[in-house]
């Protein structure tokens, strides 16, 4: 085990350390590229902060992927459905803590709901329609939510501090920048990911749904309720995305545009494989930070506005050296 | 949540897969009515700041046939179309509602740059006006290369200019050496001001960085890391719409920019934009070419008359707001410009090319303001053959956390300048689509 873990512990610092000293290196070339030490570091936490808002939207895919082979495209509007529906249970005088379990307990009916009335029936087609029903439920739950608590823009302030600090500040000069709700937002997908790896790795139901991940047939064989398996990870989808929802809510308020956060995942999920929980955070923290160094440094080469298509350009590099994504699952077919 | 809200709560989701929906005000007599069509958005990312203006517009419209039977009698049949602010479902709504109404079109107002863009030959051609409001092309003021297409009260060219004068004000009336940066969509209407603010950099010799954001604007966190810990610009500003207002409010409020060297477009200075900030966003600027709040009779009207009869369009709170305020002027200038036309043409629903006519011979003076129960809702404007914009004041508000409150006078635009520009951009865009000016002395 430790020889496992030994290349991440090497790699990951010789790795920033090294694109540190490259962009050194061009700027002490080209008076064009600013550089210090200190405003790359800021740049490279910065990113990787906020790639672990991008993991928090991974994880509610991998997780339905893991366990029925479903790409499941609604995961975004359950963000917001559930970010709404948070929002719109406070707006009734609720705690915010109440509100939060309130709507843990919709996104399980939700999931219920989803499960007798879209999958049951579609059990033992192929995932292509699979996949199509879940651009159904995308559509239907993102005008729902909207008809039930409404278009506008709204606050969601579970009173998470927003001030900036500085942290080095006699290291480097002017310090370096933090926000406080970047790095409050990292620990709770922090222990997200913790709660969910015990979940997975020390409970019945955790290793039925790796069962369940491994194969429908022999999992159904020696007696797991495959029903059952499916309604269980779409509620544990639907409460990550109500995590997600209430992270990203509480940075850039709730709106429609919350479901479109998805496609923040892409890339990460390209990354990191679309079946391994680690996956999703070591992807996120890739793409998170690789996007930011690239919209910062590069930006004067190459133009700006390049964070985007650079998280997809970053995803495919990965992909050129390990195809199945850093985690993934490698499939071998034999013909 | 009730049953009802429920069921029709699944039904609204079930024609959100319909890409075009439509709601209308009846006129009282169909067969003298004159027809509004409206290219609004009530869906998609934009509706937050799409709803309020549809709002704004059909409650007007609505309050002018409950009060006054329409436009001095002749009664307004409104139909709307849901563009979702995307340019291919603006042109289907364009082609839809072009025959749908019982007289010819008074007007179009899209609401959206790319949308102005894509139906300026097709107005053009079907000879019926379109008023871009604070958006669209701002070379399209000089009528005489575009006829059919409206700009007034102001342009983005003539709002970089005043907030460059402002900005000029509060520096102490020299600009040399300062920093100034703009954050912008990246899209046709972010980088409508970039050349006035490049034209100025030079006369006023600031430096000018550009720092434009990937629609719909969601991530700017390195954006703001550039501009707060590397640029370090005496003022920022911003060219957004939508998720992107609030988004950079946001950003920069994480970041510990200052917010009252903060400034946006009017397009970047409603209440969505720094609602979500909370306490963050105090202090955030914006310019803005009318008024905000419901102390105006005509306002009133529409809160007795519709609110208090539960037939409003959207929620009472909303009523005042500025995005919803912007519908009104949307609609009180397009309805002021049939009242013009109607004095000329007579007082039945006019064609196209008669309301054009309106627009040309539109001049709302403060007085007429204060007729239509708006006294100091905008400046006064008086339109042309040649002049399309017609003033094109502006004035910057900031939020005090709760509201926005004036800031600053009306500044009026350096049209001096900014004059011969439209009508040089114009003659280029004339020369490249072989249009021939209009010769305005023969149509006086």
């Amino acid at each position: 085990m430790p020889m496992r873990i030994l290349p991440w512990l090497i790699i990951p610092p010789a790795a920033i350390i090294g694109l540190g000293l490259l962009l050194q290196g061009i700027s002490a070339i080209d008076s064009q590229l600013y550089f210090t030490w200190g405003y790359f570091l800021e740049v490279l936490i910065a990113g990787t902060l906020q790639g672990v808002m991008y993991s928090l939207v991974a994880l509610g895919f991998v997780l339905i992927f893991k366990a029925s082979s479903i790409f499941n495209f609604a995961q975004g509007s359950m963000v917001l459905f559930a970010a709404l529906t948070m929002v719109g249970l406070m707006g009734w005088g609720l705690h915010w803590t109440l509100a939060f379990l309130a709507t843990a307990g919709v996104m399980v009916l939700l999931a219920m709901a989803i499960e007798r009335a879209v999958l049951r029936p579609l059990v033992n087609q192929p995932h292509i329609i699979l996949f199509m029903a879940t651009i159904g439920i995308f559509y239907f739950l993102d005008g729902f939510g909207q008809t039930l608590w409404g278009s506008d823009v709204k606050q969601l302030d579970i009173g998470i501090p927003r001030t900036p600090i500085f942290i080095f500040e006699e290291t480097f000069e002017g310090g370096i920048l933090v926000n406080q709700f970047d790095v409050i937002a990292a620990l709770v997908g922090g222990a997200l990911v913790a709660i969910l790896a015990i979940f997975f790795q020390k409970t019945r139901i955790g290793r039925a749904l790796r069962a369940v991940a491994d194969d429908h047939q022999a999992a159904l064989s020696v007696g797991i309720p495959l029903k059952t398996i499916w309604a269980i990870v779409w509620s544990v989808a639907g409460i990550v995305a109500l995590v997600t929802g209430v992270m990203w809510g509480s940075k850039m308020g709730v709106q429609f545009t919350l479901a479109l956060i998805a496609l923040k995942a892409l890339p990460v999920l390209i990354l990191g494989g679309l079946t391994s929980i680690p996956g999703a955070i070591v992807g996120g923290l890739i793409i998170g930070a690789g996007e930011q160094i690239a919209e910062v440094f590069l930006s004067t080469y190459i133009g700006s506005a390049i964070q985007d298509w650079f998280a997809y350009v970053l995803a495919m590099l990965f992909l050129l050296i390990r195809p199945q994504g850093l985690f993934g699952e490698k499939i071998i077919e034999r013909v | 949540m009730t049953l009802k809200r429920l069921l029709i709560g699944s039904a609204a989701a079930a024609l959100l897969a319909v890409p075009v929906t439509a709601t209308s005000v009846q006129a009282q007599d169909e067969d003298n009515a004159q027809y509004f069509p409206g290219l609004q958005y009530r869906s998609g990312p934009y509706a937050p700041s799409g709803i309020p203006f549809a709002n704004g517009y059909a409650d007007y419209l609505e309050m002018l046939n409950q009060r006054d039977g329409g436009i001095n009698g002749v009664s307004i049949y409104y139909e709307e179309c849901d563009t979702a602010y995307n340019n291919d479902r603006g042109v289907e709504c364009y082609e839809r509602l072009k025959d749908a109404g019982p007289s010819e079109p008074a007007a179009w107002s899209p609401l959206s740059t790319g949308i102005t863009y894509a139906l300026i030959p097709r107005a053009t051609q079907d000879r019926v006006p379109l008023l871009s409001m604070g958006y669209g092309r701002a070379d399209a003021s000089d009528g005489r290369v575009f006829p059919w297409i409206f700009t007034a009260p102001a342009t983005y060219w003539a709002g970089a200019d005043a907030l460059i004068q402002y900005i000029q004000e509060e520096e102490g009336g020299d600009l040399q050496g300062k920093k100034i940066a703009l954050v912008y969509h990246d899209s046709a209407y972010g980088r409508e001001p970039i050349a006035t603010l490049e034209r100025l950099a030079e006369e006023e010799g600031y430096e000018l960085s550009l720092y434009p954001v990937a629609p719909p604007g969601l991530e700017q966190k390195a954006t703001w890391l550039q501009i707060a810990r590397q640029l370090r610009p005496d003022w920022t500003l911003m060219w957004g719409w939508g998720v992107m207002n609030s988004t950079a409010v946001q950003e920069a409020a994480a970041i510990g920019y200052p917010m009252d060297r903060f400034i946006g477009i009017w397009w970047s200075g409603t209440e969505p934009d720094v609602r979500p900030a909370g306490n963050a966003g105090t202090g955030y600027k914006a310019l803005n070419f009318h008024a905000t709040g419901t102390d105006f009779p005509a306002i009133n009207d529409i809160l007795t008359l519709l609110y208090d009869e539960d037939e409003g369009y959207g929620e009472r709170e909303g009523v005042g707001e500025v995005n919803y305020n912007r519908g009104v002027l949307n609609a009180a200038l397009t309805t002021e410009a049939v009242r013009t036309a109607q004095a000329e043409f007579g007082e039945r629903p006019l064609t196209g090319e008669e309301v054009r006519w309106g627009f040309e011979n539109l001049h709302i003076t403060d007085e007429r303001w204060e007729e239509m129960g708006l006294a100091g809702f905008a400046r006064e404007i008086q339109l042309s053959c040649e002049d399309h914009e017609g003033g094109g004041s502006a004035y910057v508000q900031q939020w005090n956390g709760e509201a926005w409150e004036p800031a600053s006078d009306w500044i009026q635009p350096r049209n001096d300048e900014l004059r011969p520009a439209y009508e040089s951009s114009a003659a280029q865009y004339a020369e490249e689509q072989g249009i021939e000016l209009r010769d305005c002395s023969e149509e006086m």
